[in-house]
């Protein structure tokens, strides 16, 4: 039996296994893809390994280095950052999963590069997940900026460039400009980075230092979208879908709201969170942020920009549960966490299949395409409901919970925002796949059925597996659920 | 032999660099220098040692006591600068011998070794030496040498930039003279410690005052400080490439000591930061300096030219560092003193490389080149974001302890303002990242062409140090914290 210790260590490592690996067999493709899919296996299970001792509560923890006094890379299983790396290790599987139908159907060049990248991309997630503080965790958050940029830009053209500016410009910015800034101060008013359950700062501490405090990491985490640096998760979705699907519905996005929650829970602490003057405002401009993405998302034209802004409702609706300061909200947030990514990815699987199998990339070119593709927009259908909240999907018990957490604070608006925004996204989700399956175009409804011609294997296969997740979450929540209790 | 360290440290280049003219072979001349800047690396990291070990070091020259003789003396602040400018400098010779038989004629390499000794020594003397005079004569060594070594630039160009920085830097000399002048005037010795103990008797009469502002103005011309940059950009530019490497990585850095040995040590923190309205000066000049200078190096077109503005911004931070008065931020400067000669070096080395390969420093002629020079883009990438101050580099140490010296002594403002200068690196450094590995080449089938081994190796050793120092960070955070704390010991 291996150490709970050497497990974190693998962990961490597993993914760095993986580059080398998959730059070794470069050349071989059917090799490479296998090394991927091996790492992202062994990296789930890695994870869930830990589950149990974590789970008990025993203290699992590593120290790389000391860089200067006081400041670590060290890291700690504990049970918030569990859950994100059991999402992603999980969702990174399937994910390369699919890549290997969508990158050999669509003929994409530097598949090398694009994997290595995937797999770098991981383990600064898996860096971000299990950071003992803040300062370990600012460096990996920074890893997976850098490391995402080439996907972003993996096309070459002048448009994925143009994106890519704007993806770096606004990740690098907001967290060199605020959220450097605001650990530097919680370093200096504190004395440590540590994650500390309860909060790291002095009852005495001045509110009003803390409210700019606040507000310097809800910007500074600018992958958290909070509108208005939302801008950049747009921008990315010139990157290849594999990359949409797992970095920006999982990864990169979900690395920014889990950094809230961890600094919400463990460095605010969420009694004090609640009697900060300035969480009141940035809970408003959650909301705004919620709604606003909404009404956006219901105007955009393009498949993935459409997904793109839901995400950045969605997230709007996991940075409010985390200000709320109430024991539900936060429940809602972290379980959002995991049902908002089964989801969707799903969506974003199935966009990328509709390109590959019928070249598609416009809402009003779908009408009809559920005869050709029936597999793919039954995903769709489904991963909609979850997104929206409804049964039989998991998405139902996050926007349960994250509902009662507004109860509980009192919110009576914000509940209506949520409630609001739930019916937008209705709106704009819904009419997709209804209209893809019963409103075929006039002349095709008499003529011979059409072929059924879905994307390759490889991609209906992770589609099917992440559309089943969707459902199961609605059944077996409770291993996610107690893993939250534990952690408050 | 050990109790002459400190002025073997000086007199080793000197008289190697006549030496070099006898010698006459361009390789065996390379040789010969680099052995004598490698013992002068030698002799300086044992005299950090000795003055870890046992404290300052104080030696007469030809036996004469201080007051009357020149002393030379060795404190833990310039052992700490000896160390980079040899190191840096043997670092970049190391490389010097591959790119100057490119870039220069035969005749003129020799020249150039001779020169390049003669400068090394001069910038070893202003530092080692306890005498303010003695200052002023190595700063003319050094000055004149690198007027001519600017000169020897490929570039027309450089003849007139060559010439700016002369009338410059006369200009910076002459006052620095001036104002030793009226010290020795008002106080009677040319020794710093004598000064120190001398100064505050005499208070703030206007002759002390003048003097300060002569020698404040001169100093400010050396290392560039904005508005009084305008010699450097093109310096750097047209310079030989291996030239550039070594005055960016050394010549500033000697300046921003001299300011520190004369706001600090010689004239007092109170005297400096209090009688003139000097903090507010230091750090709005320097802000300012960050600022402008790193949206000037967003527009260059010439590459050299970027990190020149880039220098000039990086001298920003570390004025800023001084400007707080505090010991935390002059502990900042001194780390940033350090780890921007190491990035630098490193970035300008690598594009000696690039100079030697492609012939050009523009950003057209980075097109591709991450395919066709790998090893030198991954060099120019680290030194970049080293720059930027990404974690893990030796960048983001000194970063981290100028924010927070800033938030320390409540200067929320200066952090931000400091921070929105690491954005406009990003900014800079990006388009040649992008260029580099996004942009395909003008000849697409070129085969990779990588820079010789005598250029990458010193390169990536500079490469390697700034990741190196990113992480394990206890000999520069002990030495410079040493420091700080003994220059501030009166004002703390």
């Amino acid at each position: 039996m291996i150490g709970n210790e050497s497990l974190l260590q693998l962990a961490l490592l597993l993914p760095l296994v993986a580059v080398a690996g998959i730059r070794l067999l470069g050349r071989h493709e059917n090799l490479r893809e296998a090394v991927s899919l091996l790492a992202g296996t062994a990296l789930f299970a890695t994870v869930c390994s830990l589950y149990d001792p974590v789970f008990r509560g025993e203290l699992v923890e590593i120290r790389w280095l000391e860089l200067m006094p006081g400041l670590s890379l060290a890291f700690r299983a504990e049970p918030l950052g569990l859950l994100f790396s059991l999402i992603a290790s999980f969702l990174w599987s399937v994910t390369t999963l699919y890549a290997i139908g969508y990158m050999r159907g669509h003929g994409e060049g530097n598949q090398t590069r694009f994997y290595s990248l995937f797999a770098v991309s991981i383990g600064a997630v898996m860096g971000i997940a299990f950071a003992e503080n803040l300062f370990t965790l600012f460096v990996f958050y920074e890893v997976l900026t850098l490391s995402t940029y080439p996907l972003v830009t993996h096309a070459g053209t002048d448009k994925a460039r143009a994106g890519g500016r704007v993806y770096l410009g606004i990740l690098l910015g907001t967290s060199i400009g605020f959220f450097l800034l605001a650990i530097v101060a919680t370093w200096l008013l504190a004395g440590t980075l540590s994650f500390t359950p309860g909060g790291v700062f002095d009852a005495d501490t001045p509110r009003s230092l803390l409210s700019v405090l606040l507000a310097l990491y809800v910007f500074g985490v600018g992958k958290a979208a909070v509108m208005p640096f939302h801008r950049w998760l747009p921008a990315a979705m010139v990157a290849p879908t594999p990359v949409s699907a797992l970095l920006h519905a999982v990864a990169v996005v979900k690395a920014g709201v889990f950094v809230l929650l961890k600094v919400c829970l463990l460095i605010f602490g969420l009694d004090t969170l609640g009697s900060i003057p300035a969480t009141e405002w940035l809970l408003y401009l959650a909301g705004i942020s919620v709604l606003l993405a909404s009404v956006v998302a219901l105007r955009q034209q393009n498949l993935k920009a459409r997904l793109a802004y839901s995400t950045v409702s969605q997230l709007g609706y996991i940075t409010m549960g985390a200000l709320l300061a109430t024991s539900a909200g936060f429940s809602g947030s972290a379980l959002h966490i995991v049902m908002h990514a089964f989801g969707k990815i799903t969506l974003f699987f199935c966009a990328g299949a509709i390109l590959v199998a019928a070249h598609k990339t416009e809402i009003h070119q779908l009408r009809g395409i559920g005869r050709q593709m029936p597999v793919t927009m039954v995903a769709f259908f489904i991963a909609s409901l979850s997104i929206i909240g409804i049964p039989p999907t998991g998405g139902t018990w996050s926007k349960w919970y994250l509902m009662l957490g507004t109860l509980e604070a009192g919110q009576w608006l914000l509940m209506a925002l949520l409630m609001g925004s739930s019916l937008l996204s209705i709106a704009y989700l819904l009419p997709i796949p209804l209209r893809a399956f019963f409103s075929g175009n006039g002349q095709d409804s008499g003529g011979p059925p059409v072929a059924i011609r879905e994307a390759p294997w490889p991609s209906l296969l992770a589609i099917g597996v992440t559309t089943l997740g969707c459902m199961l979450l609605l059944f077996y929540p409770n291993a996610f659920y107690q893993l939250i209790k534990v952690a408050l | 032999m050990l109790a002459h360290l400190p002025v073997l440290q000086v007199i080793l280049p000197l008289v190697a660099a006549p030496s070099c003219l006898i010698i006459r072979k361009s390789g065996l001349v390379w040789l010969f220098t680099f052995l004598v800047s490698l013992a002068a690396l030698t002799v300086s990291a044992l005299l950090l040692q000795q003055v870890i070990d046992s404290g300052v070091i104080s030696y007469h020259l030809g036996g004469w006591d201080a007051p009357w003789g020149i002393e030379y003396r060795i404190d833990i602040l310039n052992a700490w600068v000896l160390l980079i400018v040899s190191a840096l400098g043997t670092v970049v010779l190391a490389a010097a011998h591959t790119s100057i038989r490119r870039e220069l004629e035969e005749g003129q390499q020799i020249l150039f070794y001779t020169l390049y000794l003669l400068c090394f020594s001069g910038l070893l003397g202003i530092v080692a030496t306890g005498d303010v005079f003695n200052v002023f004569v190595f700063l003319e060594i050094s000055s004149l040498s690198t007027y001519a070594l600017i000169a020897l630039g490929r570039d027309r160009r450089a003849l007139w930039a060559a010439f700016q920085y002369l009338v410059m830097g006369t200009v910076g000399a002459t006052f620095l003279l001036i104002g030793i002048g009226f010290l020795y005037m008002v106080t009677g010795t040319l020794n710093m410690q004598d000064l120190a103990a001398r100064l505050p008797a005499i208070g703030t009469s206007t002759t002390v005052l003048a003097a300060f502002a002569f020698i404040l103005v001169g100093i400010c011309l050396k290392l560039a400080l904005f508005p009084l940059h305008l010699w450097l950009p093109n310096a750097y530019a047209y310079a030989p490439s291996v030239v550039t490497a070594f005055i960016a990585a050394t010549a500033t850095k000697v300046a921003v000591y001299l300011l520190i040995r004369f706001t600090v040590s010689i004239f007092g923190v109170d005297f400096s930061l209090s009688v003139l309205p000097l903090q507010h000066l230091l750090i709005g000049l320097g802000l300012l300096g960050v600022l402008t200078a790193s949206v000037v190096a967003v527009y260059q077109m010439n590459i050299k030219r970027m990190f020149a503005y880039s220098s000039v911004a990086q001298v920003g931070y570390m004025i800023v560092g001084i400007g707080l008065g505090t010991a935390a931020g002059l502990q900042a400067t001194l780390l940033h003193l350090f780890n921007h000669a190491l990035m630098k070096g490193a970035l300008f080395l690598a594009l000696a490389g690039v100079v030697y390969r492609v012939g050009s420093a523009n950003i057209s002629a980075f097109r591709g080149l991450g395919r066709r020079m790998p090893w030198t883009m991954g060099a120019i990438v680290i030194g970049g974001i080293s720059l930027i101050g990404m974690p893990l580099t030796a960048g983001f140490i000194s970063k981290w302890y100028l924010i927070s010296a800033a938030v320390d002594s409540s200067h929320w403002l200066v952090a931000l303002l400091l921070v929105a200068g690491s954005l406009l690196a990003v900014a800079y450094v990006w388009r040649l990242v992008e260029a580099a590995y996004f942009h395909s080449p003008e000849t697409p089938d070129k085969p990779a062409d990588e820079a010789p081994l005598s250029l990458l190796i010193p390169t990536w050793l500079l490469a390697l140090a700034n990741l190196y120092f990113g992480v394990d960070t206890r000999l520069p955070l002990a030495v410079t914290e040493m420091a700080s704390r003994t220059l501030f010991g009166g004002a703390l």
